[in-house]
């Protein structure tokens, strides 16, 4: 059963690749949408039976995958109350990407539409391999394998030079991070002798907690960290991710928002107890965490491209997750993850539903007054937008303001500057989505006609998009508003039922047994059964006794964090909606900062300037005119010139004279037999 | 019964004689006379072994090696004859296009 859930996509996969070609669109769309769907049923289905929270991880183990001296690494596939999250966002709200997708590239020739969604489905797989595996190099699979398919989509339109960098840009700046990702494996079978992610957290937690000293625990965290900043887009790996929006719209959603990139916080969510004997990594997780957060969100604030915006708004709420990673709050983290990918889909989906209409415009500037023509993209992106936000009720409020919550009661010796950066950052977040909502929807249309000469041929009218894509939008909204339910505070009478549900996934299972008898094999029927010692110094705390001491500081934050959010909105409203001409006014009068967030605090020119010329500089003056001109060539040739030079010696001795040949054959004859005859005598 | 080694020193001899006209004679039949001695001298080194041996493969070898001088002397002259009218020459030394 647990392999079906990432073989429905995989099937669709080598269907729509093998034969796609000739197929319609109508049956390559779908029966991408089915593979998705059907995933999505199986899903379901075994989520509900590992509801409970005593409830025993499923596992099914394919194939032993690996075997070679002590290495065991069988290819196992483990459902517990993690992954269950994750496979319900990524086949749910996959399958809604996928539904729009059939909208959205319908322009496409069938070739290319069966390219598409042989890619998507590919990508589903992996990803969801990506989230199954039980160990490391399983989960490494999919972590390549969806590192692959963003390569792929990112470059989707790889005739557009723009598309086909922006691909290469991705592939190169995650195999950085995936190098970390590698050493950081290879350290941790050193160390502990097993790959199994139980088994690693059972063994990490009998070693004592690194404090305040950099163990081998801490080097392995801080490795796979690496591959989860290339993976995620962190500082200082993040400049791939708003390249990437050069890929089609559901691309970004599914991949460049909702999924993919939140495989890193993910990663670190399914070693919660090795990170959790790492402090020092955790406060370098936390840091980088609210300075992406920040920078990202600044920079945000700025851009003119409609997707660009929200790529930056991912990173910043990937920065957050990473927050609350590093300050121990797991399940707050995940819960962010959770919520996130609702509403970025639906802000993905709703700006793809306006770049349709507009028949490619991605530019702010040439958009405004598109409430009017596009009215169920408004609504639903507004819902987005409220929910990104942290506006009260909706469902980015709960996930963001657990994480802020957790920050500020964290034992992190700079939890207040960590908070404050995240209630700048939550400003900010409301500033730049609420400049989005009124540039793209309000105010007058400030249409460049050149732009409807490609593209559709629809008119001049925006049009609203068809159902294929509208539903999906409409889902998408009703999720943004109600996903944060099931994380309601107890300080708001909730029960906070999502982190209860994710405890046991970040503890010690009693996998202690297994770990002594059989190294790293493991049977489908020995199921992990919880410990009910939770690891984590911070989260465990202030879940017992304290709570009733931490209502009021929660309601208290609760209050000032939707007071930020409103504030937020307000700002932009009175820029953006009441007064342009105060934006000009501040744009001039702040020139130089202006000037530096457009231009995304030059990272790409420094990244320029301290790698890639250099390397290139290498490339071409070291190892290409130098080794391989220079000694590989030089070596060739100089065997030759070598040769040529001995013969135009050696032919001297080629008389042409019959008399001097017949002298010297006798000679040697003679020499040779004398030889003989003195040796054999 | 004539010793072996009388065979064997004339041969030498003969042998001698016929690798010094190889060697020194400006004509290219002469040299082709000489190599007909040397071969001769060979034979009667395979003969007078054979018969000392008392066995008759002396003898035997000895015909291939007639035939192959007769065949030799065929080629031999007609490359001789070929060159002659080239070079108008029998000198060994006026062909020397045989190198760089």
């Amino acid at each position: 059963m647990l392999l079906l859930i990432p073989l429905f996509p995989l099937v669709g996969f080598v269907i729509n690749a093998s034969v796609g070609r000739r197929l319609t669109k109508s049956i390559s769309g779908g029966l991408a949408c089915a593979a998705m769907i059907a995933s999505f049923a199986v899903s379901a289905l075994l989520v509900s039976q590992i509801l409970g929270h005593e409830a025993a991880p499923l596992e099914f183990t394919l194939f032993e995958w690996m075997a070679s001296g002590t290495l065991r690494v069988p290819f196992t596939l483990r459902l517990d109350h993690l992954s269950a999250v994750m496979i319900l966002v990524i086949t749910g709200i996959g399958s809604l990407i996928h539904i729009y997708s059939t909208g959205y590239m319908h322009e496409e020739s069938d070739s290319e539409y069966a390219r598409y969604f042989s890619y998507l489905n590919l990508f589903a797989s992996f990803m969801l391999v990506l989230v199954l595996g039980g160990n490391f190099p399983v989960m490494f699979v999919g972590w390549e394998g969806v590192g692959l398919c963003s390569y792929l989509l990112i470059g989707f339109w790889f005739r557009k030079q723009s598309a086909a960098d922006a691909g290469k840009k991705a592939f190169v700046v995650n195999r950085i991070g995936d190098f970390g990702f590698v050493l950081g494996m290879l350290l941790i079978f050193a160390t502990f002798g097993t790959l199994d992610f139980q088994l690693v957290a059972a063994a990490a937690d009998s070693r004592a907690i690194e404090h305040g000293a950099i163990g081998v625990i801490t080097a392995a965290t801080l490795l796979l960290f690496l591959g989860a900043t290339g993976k995620s887009a962190q500082i200082p790996l993040y400049v791939w991710l708003p390249d990437a929006m050069e890929g089609p719209t559901p691309v970004s959603a599914l991949i460049h928002a909702a999924t993919m990139v939140t495989a890193g916080v993910y990663m670190i969510g399914r070693n919660a107890v090795l990170f959790s004997h790492a402090p020092i990594t955790l406060s370098i997780v936390a840091a980088i965490g609210a300075a992406t957060a920040l920078m990202a969100g600044t920079i945000g604030l700025v851009q003119n491209d409609i997707k660009r915006v929200l790529a930056y708004s991912t990173v910043s709420q990937l920065g957050y997750m990473f927050l609350a990673m590093g300050v121990g709050a797991y399940a707050a983290g995940i819960f962010h993850l959770y919520t996130h990918a609702f509403f970025k889909a639906l802000l993905f989906l709703g700006s793809g539903a306006v770049i349709h209409a507009l028949a490619g415009e991605q530019d702010l500037r040439n958009m405004g007054g598109l409430k009017k023509y596009l009215p169920v993209t408004y609504w639903t992106f507004l819902i987005g937008a409220l929910a990104i936000a942290g506006v009260p009720l909706l469902s980015g409020f709960f996930s963001k303001d657990e994480i802020l919550f957790k920050t500020f009661t964290s034992t992190n010796p700079y939890r207040l500057l960590l908070w404050g950066i995240g209630m700048v950052t939550s400003l900010l977040t409301a500033t730049y989505m609420f400049r989005l909502v009124f540039l793209a929807f309000h105010g007058e249309r400030r249409s460049a006609a050149h732009h409807d000469s490609h593209g559709h041929g629809h008119g001049h009218a925006p049009h609203e998009a068809p159902p294929s894509m509208a539903i999906p939008l409409i889902v998408l909204a009703i999720g943004s508003v109600l996903a944060g339910y099931v994380g309601v505070p107890h300080a708001l009478g909730g029960s906070n039922r999502i982190e209860q549900f994710l405890e046991p996934s970040f503890a010690v299972t009693e996998a202690r047994g297994r770990l002594e008898a059989g190294g790293g094999v493991q049977s489908t029927d020995a199921a992990g059964v919880v410990r009910p010692v939770a690891v984590q110094d911070s989260h465990s705390a202030d879940a017992g006794e304290s709570t009733h001491d931490n209502t009021s500081t929660e309601l208290m934050l609760m209050a000032l964090s939707s007071g930020v959010a409103i504030a937020g909105i307000g700002i932009a409203a009175f820029f953006w909606l009441r007064n342009r001409a105060a934006v000009n006014a501040m744009t001039a009068r702040f020139r130089g900062p202006y000037t530096v967030l457009l231009h995304k605090y030059y990272v790409d020119e420094l990244y320029d300037a301290a790698v890639v010329q250099p390397i290139k500089l290498l490339s071409t003056g070291g190892l290409w005119k130098g080794a391989d001109a220079g000694l590989i060539d030089g070596a060739v040739n100089g065997v030759g010139q070598t040769v040529r030079s001995t013969s135009n010696v050696l032919r001297r001795v080629q008389t042409g004279s019959i008399r001097t040949y017949a002298a010297s054959l006798f000679l040697g004859v003679v020499l040779i037999l004398g030889w003989y005859l003195l040796k054999f005598r | 019964m004539v010793p072996l080694n009388y065979y064997l020193a004339l041969s030498g001899v003969l042998f001698a004689i016929g690798t010094a006209g190889v060697f020194l004679r400006r004509n290219l039949i002469t040299v082709l006379l000489s190599i007909e001695i040397m071969l001769n001298a060979v034979n009667l080194t395979f003969v007078a072994v054979g018969r000392y041996r008392g066995s008759v493969d002396g003898q035997i070898i000895t015909f291939f090696v007639m035939t192959v001088a007769a065949a030799e002397a065929a080629v031999g002259l007609a490359l001789i004859i070929a060159l002659f009218r080239h070079r108008e020459t029998l000198s060994p030394d006026a062909f020397t296009a045989l190198k760089w």
